[in-house]
């Protein structure tokens, strides 16, 4: 129930980003979602693909800084309490999440949040037991 | 293990004493005698060649800067006739007018000389084929390591600098044994061979000879196991005669100095007295049989210690750490002395980052600022923020440490640090503007 996500390291410089989404737009790579976490210097760029094998290798033959994790794919209700219900799993069972960010899946008129916790196979039995729908990584890709 | 030149490099040392005293009150002489500067000094302080009757007497005579050598430009130091002189060197010049050596074709052998003995410790023969990848031209580094491979008997490639993709398809084809540059420059060449996608396997390179800018042990390890050849120090400076005055041997522990051609002081830099064995200070060279520029007390500016220890290897010259940094290079931040070796050495020691770094001091106000940048590399790299942090903050920990500074460090891509093919550009200074 893992999804891959690719981690690129960038100085926070004007036209970087661009230089990123340039080589995955020639390579034909849509990006489904997408983080930036940042400080004055750098950023972590966090991106779910289609196709995050390709991303990887032409992010890395591009010479980028490259990582590639898991991380879990959670369906959440778009109504009031829908995140609440989700992270109060969370909450109950002492775990604690590194970071999220979410989109919204057109086609459900729901909304996916993308989680990364240290212990994803914990994670994802709390989860599953406790109600929350989760999106496999091919279902994410081809969303 | 091989040695060149077994009488000289194994001579008992109360002889060799005795050969440096006679060799000192001759080359003292012809100083006196053959150039105004050293006239004009030695009579100013009441020095008298025939009164040098030890060594420690040495300790009385003045020292010759950079900066005089500099005033005597271009040939007011020298002690022969131009006839006499067969070639000249020069310093590049980059901090103010260049300084200018000449060698006679006695200077011209004895340089051949200490070659011979550096390539032999390093391992080389003449089976081996040299390629010589230091500049050729004023730079002392080329011509000088051409003619000692040559006296070797080993095959010399004088590819001199630059073109990393002629070097490596040289190294490749030319079946190159032995490499000639400097460390930053192996570095980069490993660098390029891996994106050349070049095998080790395709090369029959073994041994290298790495000097012309100071290196730290872990950068040792990196050539070597990189290129996959065994990689020993050398040193030198023109003012002296160039490359040659000391190297190392198989032992790796320190570099042995010619004593036969030079005498090694180490001074306290500030107070100018002379510091016993094993203390760092500034190393200050005499040299003992140079005709064309004889140079008595010349101080180096380079921070090193002396290694009296008989040495595993036979030679009993005595040995000279690797350079702690320039004086040249010294930055004086805070009031603090900083040597950019200092923060590299912070580096390699640890283990998730690259020793590629820069310095980047500027001035707010009336206090400076020190920020280093790093560069990231995958193994360390992390999606989560908090763990990059910890890592910025390990550096800084370490550095302040090191240096008793704070510095601000900033991490930045991979190969976004300037790699310069001679010798590597780790500091930008921006106070000197303002």
């Amino acid at each position: 129930m893992q999804v891959k996500q690719i981690s690129i390291f960038m100085e926070n410089r004007a036209g970087r980003l661009e230089e990123i989404t340039g080589v995955l737009a020639q390579a034909k790579i849509n990006i489904r979602a997408i983080s930036l976490a940042d400080t004055s210097d750098f950023g972590i760029l966090r991106l779910i693909v289609n196709k995050p094998q390709q991303a990887e290798e032409i992010l890395r033959q591009a010479g980028f800084t490259i990582r590639e994790n898991s991380v879990i794919a959670c369906v959440i209700e778009d109504r009031p309490g829908g995140l609440h219900k989700m992270l109060d799993l969370f909450a109950k069972s002492g775990m604690s999440i590194e970071y999220m960010y979410g989109f919204f899946e057109r086609h459900s008129d729901k909304a996916v949040m993308i989680i990364r916790v240290a212990d994803p196979e914990k994670a994802i039995k709390i989860l599953l037991e406790g109600g929350i729908e989760l999106l496999s990584g091919e279902k994410v890709y081809s969303l | 293990m091989l040695i060149w030149n077994p009488p000289v490099e194994t001579m008992p040392r109360n002889e060799l004493l005795s050969l440096q005293l006679e060799r000192l009150r001759t080359i003292m002489r012809h100083a006196y005698d053959n150039v105004p500067f050293y006239k004009k000094v030695f009579d100013e302080n009441g020095v008298v060649p025939e009164h040098i009757k030890s060594l420690k007497d040495l300790q009385t005579v003045p020292f010759t800067t950079k900066a005089q050598m500099q005033a005597s430009y271009p040939y007011n130091m020298f002690a022969v006739p131009m006839e006499k002189v067969v070639r000249i060197h020069s310093s590049s010049g980059t901090t103010g007018k260049p300084t200018v050596v000449g060698y006679t074709r006695n200077d011209l052998d004895n340089w051949s000389e200490l070659i011979a003995r550096l390539l032999t410790a390093a391992g080389v023969t003449r089976n081996d084929i040299i390629q010589i990848s230091f500049g050729y031209g004023m730079f002392t580094g080329g011509f000088g390591l051409h003619y000692g491979a040559e006296k070797v008997g080993a095959t010399v490639i004088p590819v001199s600098s630059g073109n990393t993709d002629r070097q490596l398809m040289i190294m490749r084809d030319f079946k190159t044994t032995g490499l000639v540059c400097t460390p930053s420059y192996a570095i980069y060449l490993a660098e390029a061979m891996q994106e050349a996608n070049i095998k080790r396997d395709e090369l029959h390179l073994r041994v290298g000879m790495f000097g012309a800018e100071p290196w730290t042990e872990s950068m040792r390890v990196e050539i070597e196991s990189r290129l996959g050849i065994s990689a020993t120090d050398n040193y030198g400076l023109s003012e002296v005669m160039g490359p040659g005055v000391s190297m190392e041997c198989q032992v790796k522990k320190g570099m042995h100095i010619s004593e036969d051609h030079f005498i090694a002081e180490i001074i306290d830099p500030e107070t100018g007295k002379n510091l016993p064995n094993g203390t760092m200070g500034e190393l200050v060279l005499t040299t003992l049989t140079k005709e064309a520029i004889p140079v008595i007390r010349y101080r180096t500016r380079d921070i090193t210690c002396l290694l009296d220890e008989p040495c595993a290897c036979g030679r009993t010259f005595v040995r000279m750490c690797k350079p702690q940094g320039r004086s040249d290079d010294m930055l004086i931040i805070r009031g603090v002395n900083v040597f950019p070796s200092q923060i590299e050495t912070v580096l390699v020691e640890m283990e998730e980052t690259d020793p590629h770094y820069q310095l980047v001091i500027t001035r707010e106000g009336a206090l400076d600022e020190l920020e280093i940048k790093v560069e990231v590399n995958e193994a360390f790299f992390s999606d989560e923020m908090r763990q990059m942090r910890e890592i910025e903050e390990k550096i800084r920990q370490k550095i302040k440490n090191a240096l008793g500074l704070s510095a601000k460090i900033k991490l930045v891509e991979p190969k976004s640090i300037e790699r310069s093919t001679g010798k590597a550009k780790r500091v930008v200074d921006l106070r000197k503007k303002s």
